[in-house]
């Protein structure tokens, strides 16, 4: 069986291959042809995701197996003095777990493209990059090394780039893209100086090499301060990650992002390329643990911080897809601080849960957006429930998904993070994760109650989606229904990617029962998501607690949360005074220091020049005569001088004659 | 009057000579006159050269085979010279060395 499997395995690489080759067709081929090119996209994602779901079959049928001996291969690119890097496929729970989201949510997300980009000019255009960014994603989950892994890496920063600026006639839109990709290769550097220290040291960017290398004994290499080269390596590498999944200080570029077009807000900024962060931190995590405890308290810190941060944000704001934006924010911040506190698995099982609701949250936003002629304002919105119903079922479902009510699938997920948190010592991150489901619960309901209850507004026209939109809608709630239910049996795809890092042998992770959920702590939570959910109906259906009359009690808290806590203000302040100011003073230093020496250099020459060369009269008679003065004193001096001079006497060393 | 002319005689003629040409040589302004000038010089050499021959190594020509090479390159040194001379004073129409200035900065 698992031999039989493993020529399945190492064939993944076409995978990616095949929306690599939609592009190219896309690109070059069928460019002028709308229907052709969404039909090649399409047929080349859904071929993949049924390979993926081959995998996924294979890999949860072979066991423990594939756990202890993850498919790899490698293909060597590189190979110079002191230099190998391969480039190559790895499969195991991890990567396969990736691979499905990915395909799916993908898929699903084209598809649904057909519909909502309908009549669009960059047709072709739209559909090339998504292939693309689907080529680089999945070639970034079955990376064997850092440096393939960065890579892709890269490439899907660069898809994020196109497609946030994809309607590049849009200022708003040309300038998100712009800080997108500034914001996160912010982060990437710190990730590339990372890299490079770990090749430095180990002098293999291989993850299995590198897993091994760790088990030899590492801690004696300390830096000064007493801070260890691998922690010190492990910070740098949590860069990327802080800026490509948006935690806290570089989160900023995420809620601009929107202006791309939902679909892709859906694929790239939801559910799969922000978790890339995630994902990377999940797949070095044997250095983490192998770094000093601070590391993943940082990770954690980070975690809960954004977490909560975002939340709050979240709470004020009145774009639909901006309380998306700031949703997804919060839940990475989840799925980090899951992974600060040692949960490993249910940090990949949220981000797997989550890939599932936030996409379907995001696509039924686009299905309103669409509807409703580009309106995003919630309270614009109002009455969608009855005018467009598969939207708002599958919306409700994902709102209960996140707000972790059973038994849909953040539940599952969620109450695995919290569990950990509590049991592996963390319990402010444990209230700050709880408080923060309670926040989640409250403005994910918000934002239904108000766009799909609340009254209807005369000057819209609403109508349910085309079957393109609804389709994808209704299969992502369904995974956003059973996707948690994977939790129950011991055989589960959260249970292999335990096991694959206990199994790697690093540090055996503090146990937890798959089975035995805590449930006192599970209705803990489920009572924290009721409570958000109850509070949000009775604000905007019941008004039995007045919305207006709470925000101008707290006017202060308010404006600081509906001006996202000025954080762009800051960076504003940041770049134009300090930035600029720094600029200016390196400006003059340039300009009157640095060119002041090369210049000056160059005038003592041309000084020095112009006056020694008045002794070139062009007279032949005065050079003869200087001539003959010069032998005359080279004369005198070598008869008639003494000590080093006379030594020197031509005269002497020709044999002594005097 | 036992009358003899030793050595250091002919040399002092020769270092006469050879005075005679290096002052030529600076401050002749003709061109041809400096040529002569540097005649002269060589001449003075060929004098000193013959009169070590006959005083210092009588049994051996070496001092005069020496003259004669010097005699030699002389003639032909003037020979090209004087063809300079006529080239610059076809292109210059002029013998005076101090317009031939045309290699200063």
């Amino acid at each position: 069986m698992f031999t039989q499997m493993h020529s399945l395995y190492e064939s993944a690489w076409v995978i990616p291959a095949l929306p690599f080759l939609s592009f190219l067709l896309i690109a070059f081929v069928t460019k002028r042809s709308k229907g052709l090119s969404a039909a090649i996209s399409i047929l080349a994602i859904l071929t993949s995701l049924a390979l993926a779901i081959a995998i996924v079959l294979g890999v949860v049928g072979s066991g423990a197996e594939i756990v202890e001996h993850p498919a790899v291969v490698n293909v060597n690119w590189l190979d110079i003095q002191g230099l190998t890097i391969n480039f190559g496929t790895l499969v195991d729970p991890l990567s396969t777990m990736m691979l499905f989201v990915v395909t799916l949510v993908a898929s699903m997300v084209q598809i649904y493209s057909v519909g909502y980009m309908h009549g669009d000019r960059g047709w072709s255009r739209y559909f090339a990059y998504q292939s693309l960014f689907a080529m680089s994603m999945l070639g970034l989950v079955i990376s064997t090394n850092l440096l393939e892994l960065f890579v892709f890496w890269e490439l899907v920063g660069l898809c994020s780039y196109l497609l946030i600026g994809f309607w590049y006639h849009k200022v708003s839109a040309r300038e998100a893209a712009k800080k997108a990709f500034i914001t996160t290769r912010v982060g990437d550097f710190g990730l590339l100086l990372g890299i490079l220290f770990l090749y430095g040291q180990f002098g293999t960017l291989d993850f299995a090499q590198l897993a091994q290398a760790m088990n030899a004994n590492l801690q004696g290499l300390v830096l000064a301060g007493g801070v260890s080269y691998i922690t010190l390596t492990t910070f740098l590498l949590f860069t990327g990650p802080i800026g490509k999944s948006g935690q806290f200080p570089l989160h900023v570029w995420l809620p601009d992002a929107m202006e791309g077009p939902t679909p892709v807000s859906a694929l790239i900024h939801a559910a799969t390329m922000v978790v890339a962060g995630v994902y990377l931190v999940g797949r070095m995590y044997f250095m983490f643990q192998h770094a000093a405890p601070s590391a993943l308290e940082f990770v954690a810190g980070i975690g809960a911080l954004t977490a909560i941060f975002a939340a709050s944000i979240a709470i004020a704001q009145d774009d639909i897809k901006r309380i998306l934006a700031y949703s997804t924010l919060s839940q990475l911040g989840y799925m980090m601080f899951a992974l600060g506190v040692g949960a490993l698995t249910a940090s990949m099982f949220h981000l797997m849960t989550h890939a599932f609701f936030k996409a379907l949250m995001f696509l039924g936003a686009g299905s309103v957006i669409h509807a409703l002629h580009e309106k995003q304002n919630i309270w614009d919105m109002g009455g969608l429930w009855k005018k467009m119903p598969i939207t708002g079922w599958t919306f409700f479902i994902g709102v209960l998904a996140i707000s972790g009510i059973p038994p849909f699938a953040g539940f599952w997920s969620k109450d695995e993070i919290l569990a950990a948190a509590l049991h592996n010592g963390h319990p402010i991150i444990y209230a700050v994760g709880l408080f923060t489901a309670f926040l989640t619960a409250f403005y994910m309901s918000r934002l239904f109650f108000v766009a799909f209850m609340g009254p209807e507004k005369k000057e819209n026209h609403p109508h349910e989606s085309p079957y393109w939109m609804t389709v994808p809608l209704i299969v992502l709630a369904f995974f956003s229904v059973v996707g948690g239910l994977v939790a129950l049996p011991t055989h589960n795809f959260a249970f292999f990617v335990r096991d694959y890092v206990n199994l790697n042998g690093v540090v055996a992770l503090k146990e937890f029962e798959p089975e035995g959920l805590a449930w006192g702590l599970a209705g803990i939570s489920v009572l924290a998501g009721l409570l958000g959910i109850g509070l949000a109906y009775m604000t905007y259906v019941r008004q039995a607690i007045q919305a207006e009359a709470v925000v101008a009690k707290f006017p202060g808290v308010y404006k600081l949360l509906k001006n996202k806590y000025y954080i762009d203000e800051i960076y504003l302040w940041l770049i134009h005074h300090i930035m600029d100011g720094l600029a200016k003073v390196l400006y003059w230093f340039d300009i009157y220091i640095v060119d002041g020496i090369i210049n000056g250099l160059a005038l003592i020459t041309r000084g020095s020049a112009r006056g020694l060369r008045r002794m070139h009269t062009g007279q032949m008679q005065t050079y003869a005569l200087v001539f003959f003065f010069a032998v005359v004193v080279i004369y005198l001096v070598y008869t008639l001088g003494e000590g080093q001079f006379a030594a020197l006497n031509p005269l002497a060393m020709l044999g002594g004659v005097k | 009057m036992n009358f003899s002319v030793g050595l250091s005689t002919y040399l002092l003629v020769g270092a006469m000579l050879f005075c005679l040409g290096l002052y030529g040589l600076f401050a002749k302004k003709n061109v041809v006159a400096i040529l002569m000038s540097i005649e002269l010089m060589l001449n003075a050499v060929n004098l000193n050269f013959v009169a070590f021959n006959r005083f210092l190594a009588t049994d051996r020509l070496i001092g005069n085979v020496a003259a004669l090479f010097v005699i030699v390159l002389a003639a032909a040194e003037v020979a090209v010279g004087l063809a300079l001379v006529i080239a610059i004073y076809r292109s210059r129409q002029t013998t005076n060395v101090d317009e031939f200035n045309w290699l200063k900065w």
